[in-house]
């Protein structure tokens, strides 16, 4: 893939941005359990950050979607994986079907404001009893008149207590459970909706995690986008920026623990040497960098033929896959370096070792990765034959 | 009012740097590039200027080899209007440069150039002084404040012990010290809108500059490493060291 200084330009605004904005509040906004979406998202929507690939007519900036790519990039420099997260639901995952199926109006009233940084905005899938199994979502949105009306709740929303609205999958039909669903545009203060509670979770703590329940919630028809019963295949799409982005936000966060981790073992003596000119830890840390770099080209390759218009399933789902992998190994690998302080709670790596565990889960966990490839490779049993 | 701003392409100051084997120099091989930071201040000064009222262009200048273009795209994203790079492949010295300067400003009539105080690369500090001297143009160095009322621009100065307020004559020659401003980022739409403003390329013998140094460096070494440090516990161990082992009192 071929870098343009426009791309190099761009990531100096991001690394800035996040160096001189978000960087210095990372610890307080860990502390705290919760960053402050909207005034940070608005920070990125003045400096053009949150439609690098949406549409110019919405406030987007229209350029293809290895722009967005070099932005995700950079984005693993902020020292947490809540705040790059909640970014990349707004980016890459609330608002892409949007973007290419919902109606203009729709646009002008969601994807704008989201782009601009005005809202925030929020992905509704996963449910208690669905998650990587998106078939079998539960929640229900009926025609009633003009209007659908929504009942059924959603679980590990990110963002889920701050956002504006959600981007939301329901059934809208009985038939088969890959065309009977719909993607919605659901504004959260409407009547009926509650967020429930917000998740006490192992990592990720500065962003909001939320269950949310609808009880009769209303809305209007016109707030679906593109066709009923396609929601399925729109989610399914959807994913593909929703996994790339996941595999890329990851490859300078691990680069950054790789690098301190080599910072910290050359100051660090043990047995008259410094713990790094152990051979074991050096080539430990080549070996890591090199996985890194591979992951990239993975990412990289796959990021091309989207740029050219291709179907990345295949490609998306196995940088999903390693990047999930490789985060968990990376993290293990780093803390056990650090000896004691790793296992110390305000450390860089401690951290990461909790927020990157979230790669293999969130977004389809690995197994869900495994099965998309082994279709791809028509080696998945049919469930008849099993 | 027409804004002159020199820009240079330096080592980017979150690289830690290392010295060539052979002591000839800093090893700049795949080493990350950027505006220094001083110039930077120097750009965000001259946007402030222009959003104010008080100027109507900015030029970014740049003297270098043909990748310090992408050292005035930057300045063109931020809100500069359009770049001159003069190309050459000798680090230009300090004289040089002001002297390219001076030409420049021969042909472009600036009312103010505004420069970093020194560049992060040889920390010289001369550039600025060495050009209001070639001039003859006032000049306000190290400025923490400008303010422009009437055709008179006031520069307030960080200097030891203080701050100084001049009073100077347009054209002048401002140096920006750190605490002038913070410079912004660009946006994404600057950026994609700086791909389109003109970057005229000039050379330093159209210009009639000589640029041979007339410097020659003799050894680039690292700073010695830094010793740690002994903790006393009173003051009078403090100054029994002092006296007796440092020998200083």
């Amino acid at each position: 893939m071929l870098f343009t200084p426009e791309h190099e330009a761009l990531r100096q605004t991001v690394r800035t941005l996040v160096e001189r904005e978000i960087n210095p509040y990372v610890d307080d906004w860990e502390a705290a359990e919760l960053f402050p979406a909207h005034e940070v998202f608005k920070k990125l929507g003045q400096a053009g950050l949150l439609g690098v690939h949406k549409p110019v007519e919405h406030g987007g900036m229209g350029l293809d979607y290895s722009y967005a790519t070099a932005m995700t990039e950079e984005l693993g420099l902020i020292r947490c994986g809540a705040v790059p997260m909640a970014i990349g639901v707004q980016t890459d995952m609330a608002t892409p079907a949007l973007a290419r199926y919902g109606s203009q109006e729709l646009k002008r009233e969601f994807l704008a404001p989201a782009i601009a940084g005005d809202a925030v905005a929020c992905i509704g899938v996963s449910e208690p009893g669905a998650g990587s199994d998106v078939a079998s979502i539960k929640t229900t949105a009926r025609k009633n008149g003009g209007d659908y009306v929504i009942d059924g709740g959603k679980l590990w929303t990110t963002n889920g207590v701050q956002a504006d609205w959600m981007c939301l999958l329901a059934n809208t039909g009985e038939g088969p459970v890959h065309r009977n669903k719909t993607l919605i545009c659901l504004p959260l203060k409407t009547k009926g909706v509650s967020v429930a509670r917000k998740l006490k979770k192992i990592g990720m703590f500065a962003s909001d995690t939320a269950q949310i329940h609808f009880d009769g919630v209303r809305v209007p028809q016109r707030y679906r986008v593109g066709e009923e019963g396609q929601g399925f295949v729109y989610q399914m799409q959807q994913f593909q920026e929703e996994r790339l982005w996941g595999a890329t936000s990851g490859l300078k966060a691990m680069e950054a623990v790789i690098e301190e981790t080599i910072e910290y073992t050359r100051e660090r003596k043990a047995f008259g040497q410094s713990i790094l000119d152990n051979q074991v830890v050096h080539f430990r840390m080549a070996e890591l960098q090199t996985e890194v770099e591979a992951l990239r080209s993975l990412i990289y390759r796959a990021v091309e033929d989207y740029v050219g218009g291709a179907d990345v399933t295949r490609l998306a789902s196995m940088a999903k896959l390693k990047g999930g992998r490789l985060m968990r190994e990376v993290a293990d690998a780093c803390l056990q370096y650090w000896g004691g302080m790793g296992y110390v709670w305000e450390n860089r790596v401690s951290r990461f070792y909790r927020d990157g565990r979230l790669m293999s889960i969130g977004g389809g966990a690995d197994e869900v990765m495994l099965q998309i490839i082994c279709k791809l490779m028509g080696t998945l049993p049919s469930r008849r034959n099993r | 009012m027409k804004i002159m701003v020199p820009i240079k392409r330096v080592v980017d100051y979150n690289v830690k740097i290392r010295v060539k084997a052979d002591g000839t120099g800093v090893d700049l091989n795949n080493v990350k590039m950027s505006m220094n930071p001083f110039d930077e201040i120097a750009v965000e000064e001259a946007i402030r200027l222009k959003e104010a009222g008080s100027a109507t262009e900015i030029v970014a200048v740049s003297i270098g080899p043909q990748q310090a273009q992408e050292t005035i795209r930057t300045a063109l994203a931020m809100g500069a209007d359009r770049g001159i790079l003069i190309k050459t492949d000798t680090d230009a010295e300090p004289l040089t440069v002001a002297k390219l300067l001076k030409a420049l400003c021969a042909e472009e009539k600036p009312g103010l150039v505004i420069l970093g105080k020194q560049a992060i690369d040889n920390d010289c500090n001369q550039t600025g002084q060495m050009l209001a001297a070639l001039l003859q143009w006032p000049q306000g160095t190290f400025a923490s404040k400008l303010a422009l009322s009437s055709g008179k621009l006031a520069v307030t100065r960080e200097v030891d012990g203080g701050l100084q307020t001049v009073e100077l004559n347009l054209p002048a020659i401002v140096t920006t010290d750190l605490r002038l401003n913070e410079p912004r980022y660009a946006s994404l739409p600057n950026i994609m809108k700086a791909k389109k403003k003109p970057i005229d390329e000039k050379t330093p013998e159209a210009l009639g500059i000589d640029t041979a140094p007339r410097l020659k460096t003799l050894k680039v070494v690292e700073p010695p490493k830094r010793q740690s440090g002994v903790k006393v516990k009173t003051v009078g161990e403090l100054v029994d060291k002092l006296r007796n082992e440092v020998g200083i009192i």
